[in-house]
């Protein structure tokens, strides 16, 4: 395990738990997109680079923006933390995801293919992934173009407003 | 370039799965578990990631291939569901997911 990685996995993670903790909204989503940057940097570490790209085009350039644009669009701001602050719903909520961490950590160390460190100069080229994709996952990848369109869709249709009733005389009050 | 060990990249990303279904069960807002989700997904892709990178074959791209799939369908959901936020904000008023109940009754 390299010191890069070391500073990465943390990075990420301290980033993830103040996403997920914080109490301002918004601070919580810029801490989201630290912690997809720094999983992007994992992939680089991984020599995956198309991935890595990808990963900072899609989740850093799409994902967090759409997600402050619905978080302002949706009033943002402060949560109401402490009047809902009900401590046995978080020392449940947290003892489970413990435990399910436990239970990962301690099944991949007792794991025999972690002995595996596999080739040393492994890197992924574009161009092999270019060809598979064309060649042998043709199919799925024009069932996914398929499903981004219907997506597109879908997304601006549900998100349109509903539609305004033609001009009706409101009684009025005053008067 | 050494790159990170099969279990230290296993290790890291359960960490950042806990932490992603934490939020999930915890947080009261619906945009934030969304992240949540979004935090989860990350976690699997990196571990398809890391086993491609452990995997003796050396001309075989079906790790980043997945990768590549598991980012396309989630951006498609981050942007339905956050359409979804936006139109029950629109008529709950809130997006407190334990304040809606059912208006029409």
């Amino acid at each position: 395990m390299t010191t890069v990685f070391c500073i990465t996995a943390l990075t990420t993670l301290a980033s993830a738990v103040a996403a997920m903790s914080l109490r301002n909204l918004v601070h919580c989503v810029l801490c989201l997109t630290v912690s997809f940057i720094g999983m992007a940097m994992v992939y680089l570490q991984l020599s995956s680079q198309f991935v890595g790209f990808a990963q900072v085009m899609v989740y850093v350039g799409a994902v967090a923006i759409l997600m402050i644009f619905a978080l302002l669009m949706t009033r943002g701001g402060q949560e109401l933390f402490m009047r809902e602050w009900r401590p046995m719903h978080w020392l449940v909520g947290g003892l489970v995801s413990l435990a399910l961490l436990a239970v990962l950590v301690g099944s991949i160390l007792q794991s025999p293919v972690i002995q595996n460190t596999g080739p040393v100069d492994k890197v992924e080229r574009v161009k092999d992934l270019g060809q598979s994709l064309v060649y042998e996952y043709l199919l799925p990848l024009e069932a996914l173009a398929l499903l981004l369109t219907v997506a597109l869709i879908g997304a601006a249709l549900i998100a349109l407003p509903p539609k305004q009733h033609p001009i009706k005389p409101q009684p009025r009050e005053d008067s | 370039m050494n790159s990170p060990s099969l279990a230290a990249c296993l290790i890291f990303s359960a960490c950042l799965f806990c932490t992603g279904l934490a939020g999930v069960l915890l947080r009261r807002n619906l945009i934030l578990i969304l992240a949540g989700i979004e935090l989860m997904l990350n976690a699997a892709n990196i571990n398809f990631v890391a086993f491609w990178r452990h995997h003796p074959a050396s001309d075989d791209v079906a790790g980043p291939v997945m990768v590549l799939f598991a980012l396309a369908i989630a951006a498609a959901e981050a942007a339905v569901g956050l359409a979804l936020v936006i139109s029950i904000f629109r008529h709950y008023k809130s997006t407190n997911p334990e304040t809606m109940e059912d208006k029409s009754s």
